[in-house]
C-alpha cells in the first residue's frame, strides 16, 4: 500500500505514543515519508488516548488521519470511540479483553496483547512492543531490520533484551 | 545528512539554538511547554541561560533584558500568555531591542480550549500592543519549516533591531515529522551591528549613515545608555519634542515598511495558470495544498498562495493576485481575520471569500473542497 493510516488507541500510559514514533522513525529509515501526532489534554491521562501515524511514499500534506486503515484498540473504551472511523476493509487489532465489534466489513486480530506483556512477560510496560510486533508481522508496513533498530534506539538503556523478546512474542500471536 | 523525526515544537528550540540563542526567559503554557522544556537542558550545553518566570509579563521583560545585555533571547508561550506579553513587546519595539516571541496558538479567547487548534492571533500579532508600530511575523508550514523560520526569525530581529513574532500552530507544534538537516548548514546567521566608536562617543539612536538601525551596544561592555518606553532622542533620553517624536516613531515603522521586498516570504503552487487562488498559512495550508490537488483533478483550476511572512503583510503580491483571479478564497482557523487584510488589497479588484473553524478542529481537505465547490456551483 502507498499510503498507511494508522491509529494506535488505548488507555494514557501505556505507551502507545512511544509506539506511533518508533513506527515512524522505522518509516524514515526504509526512506519514506511519515508523520506522527497524538491527542492532548484530559483524554490523554486516562480514558481513550490515541497516537497517529501515516507513513507514505509521497508528501505527506494533510497530517492527520482521514482514511484509517489500521487501528489498534487496548481498551473497550477506545475501540468503541475509533472503530466508526475505520476505513471499509481495514484492519482492526484488539487485544483480547476487548468484545468482537458488530462490523463485518473489516478484518479483526483479537490477541492477548496486554496479558502477553502482563502474564507471560511480567512487564506490562512492554505492551506497545507487542502490539508492534504484531502489527508488522500482519502488515509487513516497515521492514523488520527498520523497526528492530528504531525500537531499540528509543526504549531505555538496559531493556533492550526484553524488548526484543516483546517485539518476538507480538509476531507470535499472529499466525 | 541528518534524517530525523522531529517535533514542531523541537525543531523551534533546533532553529534557534542555530541562530545563536543564549537567552531564554518564559513561563511554559501549553501547546508551547516544549518549547520552554528542551532550551532549559539545551541552552547551558552551550553557555546560555534559561530562567523561568513567575508569568509571561516577566517572561518578556526578561527576555527583553537578556537582549539588551547582548544575548540573542527568546521567549514562547500561547494565546493568553500572549496577551500578557503585549505591554512589553511594545516596550521592545520603542527601545529596538531584538528577540524572538513564538506563539504556538490555541483556541480562545482567555483559556479558550486550551489543548485545541486555532489561528486566531493573526491580528493580536499585529496590533496587540497599543500605539502605532510596525511588527515582523512569520508562519512555518512544516516541522522543517520550522528550523528554518526559527532561524529567519533571529536574523531579522537582530537586523531591523525589533522583537519578531513567530507564529505556530498547535498542529505541527505538537506533530512529528521528517526533518533533514545538512551536517555542515552554512544558513546564514546575522549579529546585530555593535559599535565601534570610543564609548563617550556612542550615541545609542542614532543611526549611521547606509545603515538601517542604529548600532547596539551590549550592557555590561562599557557603552553607557539609557533606555526607556518614553519616546527618546539619539541619545536615548526621553524627549518631549514634537519632531524627536515625529523622527523616532515614523523611523520604526519606516524600517520594517521599507524593506519589505528583504522581509517577505511566501510560497505558490499551482498559481501559474490558475483561475481561482485559496489562501492559507501554516497548519491549514497543508489542508489547502491537498484540497488544491483534489479541486484540480475535478477541473477546477485552482492554485495556493501561502504567505510565511504574515506581517508586514505581502501587500504587492495579494494586489496581483486580486487582478488576476476570478476569485480569492481566504481559509483559516478564525473567524476571518487574514480575510480583512486579502479583501483589503485583492478585494479592489476581485471577489474575496471566507472559511473559517473556531470550534478546536482543524480544517481538512474535504472541507476546503465542500467549499470551493459549494461556492462554484453557487
Amino acid at each position: 500500500m502507498d499510503r498507511w493510516e494508522l491509529r494506535l488507541s488505548g488507555s494514557g500510559g501505556q505507551g502507545l505514543i512511544t509506539g506511533g514514533i518508533i513506527l515512524a522513525e522505522a518509516a524514515l529509515m526504509d526512506g519514506k515519508n511519515a508523520i506522527q501526532s497524538q491527542s492532548y489534554g484530559p483524554e490523554a491521562r486516562g480514558g481513550a488516548s490515541k497516537a497517529e501515524v501515516i507513513i507514505s511514499n509521497d508528501e505527506i500534506t494533510f497530517p492527520k488521519v482521514e482514511n484509517c486503515n489500521l487501528l489498534l484498540s487496548l481498551t473497550q473504551l477506545s475501540c468503541d470511540k475509533y472503530i466508526k472511523e475505520l476505513n471499509p476493509e481495514g484492519i482492526l487489532i484488539i487485544d483480547s479483553s476487548v468484545e468482537m465489534p458488530e462490523r463485518d466489513d473489516i478484518k479483526v486480530y483479537r490477541i492477548p496483547i496486554l496479558e502477553t506483556a502482563e502474564e507471560k512477560m511480567k512487564k506490562p510496560m512492554v505492551a506497545n512492543i507487542v502490539a508492534l510486533g504484531a502489527i508488522f508481522k500482519i502488515t509487513e508496513i516497515v521492514s523488520e531490520e527498520s523497526l528492530k533498530k528504531a525500537i531499540l534506539a528509543r526504549v531505555p538503556k538496559g531493556t533492550e533484551e526484553l524488548n526484543r523478546t516483546a517485539f518476538k512474542e507480538g509476531c507470535d500471536l499472529i499466525k | 545528512m541528518a534524517i530525523k523525526l522531529m517535533q514542531g515544537n523541537e525543531a523551534c528550540v533546533a532553529g534557534a539554538l542555530k541562530a545563536g540563542m543564549r537567552f531564554y526567559a518564559g513561563y511554559p503554557i501549553t501547546p508551547s511547554t516544549e518549547i520552554a522544556e528542551i532550551s532549559a537542558e539545551a541552552l547551558p550545553k552551550v553557555g546560555g541561560k534559561f530562567i523561568q518566570m513567575e508569568d509571561e509579563i516577566a517572561g518578556m521583560a526578561a527576555t527583553l533584558g537578556g537582549s539588551l545585555a547582548g544575548l540573542k533571547s527568546m521567549t514562547a508561550t500561547s494565546g493568553p500568555g500572549f496577551s500578557l506579553k503585549q505591554e512589553n513587546i511594545g516596550y521592545g519595539i520603542i527601545t529596538e531591542t531584538p528577540c524572538v516571541i513564538v506563539n504556538v496558538q490555541r483556541s480562545g479567547p482567555s483559556t479558550g480550549l486550551p489543548t485545541s487548534p486555532a489561528q486566531g492571533d493573526i491580528l493580536q500579532a499585529r496590533w496587540g500592543t497599543h500605539g502605532d508600530h510596525s511588527i515582523i511575523a512569520l508562519y512555518p508550514s512544516s516541522v522543517k519549516e520550522i528550523y528554518y523560520t526559527t532561524i529567519r526569525a533571529f536574523n531579522l530581529a537582530e537586523k531591523y533591531r525589533t522583537p519578531v513574532i513567530l507564529l505556530l500552530d498547535e498542529i505541527i507544534g505538537h506533530m512529528r515529522e521528517k526533518i533533514e538537516i545538512p551536517e555542515n548548514d552554512d544558513v546564514e546567521i546575522i549579529d546585530r551591528k555593535v559599535p565601534t566608536c570610543p564609548p563617550e562617543e556612542y550615541k545609542a539612536f542614532k543611526v549611521k549613515e547606509g545603515d538601517i538601525v542604529p548600532e547596539m551596544a551590549g550592557f555590561g561592555t562599557g557603552y553607557r545608555y539609557h533606555v526607556t518606553g518614553l519616546v527618546h532622542d539619539e541619545t536615548g533620553f526621553p524627549s518631549g519634542n514634537e519632531l524627536v517624536a515625529d523622527k523616532l516613531l515614523n523611523r520604526l515603522i519606516d524600517k520594517i515598511e521599507n524593506n519589505k521586498d528583504d522581509i517577505v516570504t511566501y510560497d505558490e503552487y499551482m498559481l501559474q495558470d490558475a483561475e481561482y487562488a485559496i489562501i492559507s498559512f501554516g497548519a491549514i495550508a497543508r489542508s489547502a495544498k491537498a484540497a488544491v490537488d483534489h479541486l484540480r483533478e475535478e477541473g477546477i483550476k485552482v492554485g495556493l498562495f501561502r504567505p510565511i511572512t504574515i506581517w508586514p503583510s505581502p501587500d504587492k503580491q495579494l494586489l496581483e493576485l486580486g487582478k488576476k483571479m476570478k476569485k480569492i478564497y481566504v481559509i483559516e482557523m478564525n473567524a476571518g481575520q487574514y480575510f480583512l487584510e486579502v479583501d483589503r488589497l485583492a478585494g479592489k479588484h476581485t471577489t474575496v471569500e471566507k472559511y473559517g473553524k473556531i470550534n478546536g478542529e482543524i480544517i481538512t481537505p474535504e472541507d476546503i473542497v465542500s467549499f470551493v465547490k459549494e461556492d462554484q456551483n453557487a
